[in-house]
C-alpha cells in the first residue's frame, strides 16, 4: 500500500500529465501541415478531421505517443533481435559500450580519488586537470577520440566506451575524493590510537565511509555513460547503436524512428540508474543504515 | 608487532600491578605546547609538571581553554609538545602509542555507524590482528563489563547516547590496555545517566585496576571518581594545583553529601576560582 501511495500514484500522475501535454503539442505542431495540404487541394478541413489527421502523419513534426509506442513495439517484438532494423539490436550495441565505459570510468575515478586523497602532490597536480577535462565539449572531442583510436587500430566497442569513460570518471572521482575525506577527525584519531596502518585506515574507515558517496556519483556516471555512448555513435558513420539510429532517422526525416530511439535511450537510462540505486540500497542496508535515506 | 603478546602482557600487569612498581606511568617535566595560529601563538600548555602512578584515577579539571584536553592528547601522542619532556610507561608517547598502551574514549562515542556494536568493539582487535576466534570471546567479555550484553547486534543509532558511550568504553577496553584516557566522556549526557555511568566507571576501575586519566569540567564528577585531581587554569594552560582525593575505594553516590566529599569539592572550586581570578 505504501508503495502505491509513495511511488506508483505520484509517478503515474506525472506520466499522465506528460502524455496529455505531448498529445496537445503534437496536434498543435502537426496541424500546419494538414492545413497546408487542405489549402493545396482547395478543400476545407473540419477541426475533428484535422485533429484525427495529426495523429497519423507519415513524417510528423512531433509524432503522437501512440505512434512512437507502435514503432517501439514493431522494432522490438516484430523484428528478429539480430536484424539491423531491430531496436533491441541497436539498444544492445549502445548498452554494451555504456556498461564497459561505466565500469572503466568508475574504476578510473576511484583510483584517481584514492591517489588524490593519499598524496598531496597528486591532489595539487591532478585535480585541476580533472576539472579542465570536463570543460571541453564532448561533441568536439568525441570524433577526435574515435579518429585517433581508429588510426592506432582500435575500432568498434572500445573507442565508444572510452568516450563514456571520459565522461563518467569525473563524477566518481569528485564524489569519491569527498567520500574518502568524509570521516570525522575523531574517527581518524581513533585509528591513530590503535596505531593502524594506512591500508587499515583505508579499508576499515575511509572506504566504508565513502560508499554512500560512491553510489550517488555512480548514478550520475551511469546516465552520463549512456550519453557518451550515444554521442560516440554519431561520428562512427552511423553503423549501429541508438546514436546511429538517431542519425539515420534525422537523415531520412524519420521522426517516429528518432523518437522511438530517444524513448528507448531514456528508458535504458532510467533502468540503469535504478539498478545502481538498488545496489546502493542493498549495500546501505548491509551497513546498518536506517530504513530510508539515513545516510547521505 | 605481536598483539597477542601485548594482551598477555596487559593481563600480567593487571594481575601483578602491586608487585611491579616500574616507575610512574606518566612523567611530564616542563611540558609546553604552543599552537601557531593566524592570530599569533596560543599557549595551550605552559610548563606542566605531572606524575601519574600506576593504578591511579587522575582527573584534569578546569574551564574551557585550560589545555586539559590538549594535555590528554599529548599523552596519547595525538599532539606534539613544543618543549619539555614527557614519558608514558617510561618511553616516549609515540612509542607507547605504537605499543598500544592506552585506550582512548572521546567526547562523543565515535562509533562507526556502519558497524554493529559488536563489530565496533572488534575494530581495535582487527587492527591489532587478534584472531577471529579470540575476538568473539573478548567482545562478549567487554560487552558484559559495560552491561551491554545482548546489544552486540544493534547498530549505534539504535542505542541511546549513554549506551553508545558505554559501547565506546568497551571498545577502548577490548584490547586490555594498561591505561584508559577519557576526554569528557560523559559531557554530552544528562545528569541522571551521567551519575549512573560514573558509578559504573568506578566499579570498572575497581575491577580492572587500570590507570585512568579523566578530563572533565564537572567538580562533583572529578571528586567522586578520582584519587587525584589536577586543577588547571587557562591562558596559558597550566596546572594550578594538584589535590589528593582520598575518599577510599568504596564510593556510593551518597558519598557526595558527606563532609569529606564537600570539603574536597570546596578546595577544587577555590582552586578553579583562584586560577581564574587574574582575568577579572
Amino acid at each position: 500500500m505504501t508503495f502505491l501511495r509513495d511511488k506508483f500514484f505520484p509517478v503515474t500522475t506525472v506520466l499522465i500529465i506528460i502524455v496529455a501535454l505531448w498529445y496537445l503539442l503534437a496536434i498543435f505542431l502537426n496541424a500546419p501541415f494538414e492545413r497546408d495540404q487542405a489549402a493545396r487541394a482547395n478543400t476545407t478541413i473540419s477541426t475533428d478531421q484535422l485533429i484525427a489527421n495529426t495523429m497519423h502523419q507519415e513524417r510528423p513534426v512531433l509524432p503522437a505517443p501512440h505512434q512512437v509506442a507502435e514503432e517501439i513495439r514493431k522494432t522490438v517484438f516484430d523484428i528478429r533481435p539480430t536484424s539491423k532494423r531491430s531496436l533491441l539490436y541497436h539498444g544492445w550495441v549502445t548498452l554494451s559500450s555504456t556498461l564497459l565505459g561505466f565500469v572503466m570510468g568508475s574504476l578510473l575515478g576511484v583510483l584517481l580519488a584514492v591517489g588524490i586523497v593519499h598524496s598531496r602532490t597528486l591532489d595539487k597536480s591532478l585535480m585541476p586537470w580533472i576539472i579542465a577535462s570536463q570543460t571541453i565539449p564532448i561533441l568536439a572531442i568525441a570524433p577526435m577520440i574515435i579518429v585517433v583510436l581508429n588510426a592506432v587500430g582500435l575500432t568498434g566497442l572500445l573507442p565508444k566506451a572510452m568516450i563514456s569513460t571520459y565522461l563518467s570518471f569525473f563524477p566518481v572521482a569528485v564524489g569519491m575524493v569527498k567520500g574518502l575525506r568524509s570521516p570525522e577527525i575523531m574517527h581518524l584519531d581513533l585509528m591513530r590510537t590503535y596505531n593502524a596502518s594506512a591500508s587499515q585506515i583505508f579499508w576499515k574507515l575511509r572506504w566504508p565511509a565513502a560508499l554512500p558517496y560512491l553510489f550517488t556519483s555512480m548514478k550520475i556516471a551511469v546516465a552520463i555513460s549512456l550519453v557518451g555512448a550515444i554521442v560516440g555513435e554519431l561520428p562512427t558513420g552511423a553503423v549501429a547503436g541508438l546514436g546511429a539510429r538517431l542519425l539515420a532517422g534525422s537523415y531520412y526525416g524519420q521522426t517516429v524512428q528518432i523518437w522511438a530511439a530517444l524513448i528507448a535511450a531514456s528508458l535504458m537510462a532510467a533502468v540503469l540508474v535504478s539498478l545502481v540505486g538498488l545496489a546502493a540500497h542493498l549495500v546501505n542496508r548491509r551497513m546498518g543504515a536506517r530504513a530510508e535515506g539515513a545516510r547521505p | 608487532m605481536n598483539v597477542a603478546a601485548v594482551i598477555t602482557r596487559g593481563d600480567m600487569n593487571t594481575a601483578a600491578s602491586g608487585l611491579k612498581p616500574d616507575g610512574p606511568v606518566i612523567d611530564a617535566r616542563g611540558l609546553s605546547l604552543v599552537f601557531q595560529t593566524s592570530d599569533g601563538p596560543v599557549h595551550a600548555l605552559s610548563d606542566i609538571d605531572l606524575t601519574v602512578q600506576r593504578g591511579e584515577f587522575v582527573s584534569f579539571i578546569g574551564p574551557s581553554g585550560c589545555g586539559k584536553t590538549t594535555l590528554l592528547r599529548v599523552i596519547a601522542d595525538l599532539e606534539q609538545p613544543t618543549s619539555g619532556t614527557i614519558t608514558v610507561n617510561s618511553v616516549s608517547p609515540e612509542e607507547a602509542r605504537r605499543k598500544r598502551a592506552y585506550g582512548y574514549v572521546f567526547q562523543a562515542a565515535a562509533l562507526y555507524p556502519w558497524r554493529t556494536i559488536a563489530a565496533n568493539i572488534s575494530l581495535p582487535l582487527e587492527v591489532m590482528g587478534v584472531p577471529k576466534a579470540e575476538r568473539a570471546a573478548l567482545i562478549e567479555k567487554n560487552l558484559a563489563l559495560v552491561n551491554l550484553t545482548g546489544f552486540g547486534k544493534k547498530y549505534p543509532w539504535q542505542l541511546s547516547g549513554g549506551m553508545q558511550q558505554r559501547a565506546s568504553i568497551a571498545r577502548a577496553l577490548s584490547f586490555d590496555p594498561d591505561m584508559l584516557l577519557m576526554d569528557e566522556p560523559f559531557g554530552a549526557l544528562d545528569e541522571i545517566v551521567r551519575d549512573h555511568l560514573n558509578e559504573q566507571l568506578l566499579k570498572l576501575w575497581a575491577k580492572t585496576r587500570k590507570t585512568v586519566i579523566f578530563v572533565t569540567h564537572s567538580i562533583p564528577e572529578a571528586v567522586f571518581l578520582s584519587t587525584k585531581i589536577v586543577v588547571m587554569s587557562p591562558r596559558p594552560g597550566r596546572i594550578h594545583e594538584i589535590i589528593d582525593c582520598d575518599l577510599g575505594p568504596d564510593r556510593p553516590l551518597e558519598i557526595r553529601e558527606t563532609p569529606a566529599f564537600l570539603k574536597i569539592a570546596h578546595r577544587v572550586r577555590e582552586g578553579l576560582r583562584l586560577g581564574h581570578s587574574y582575568e577579572q
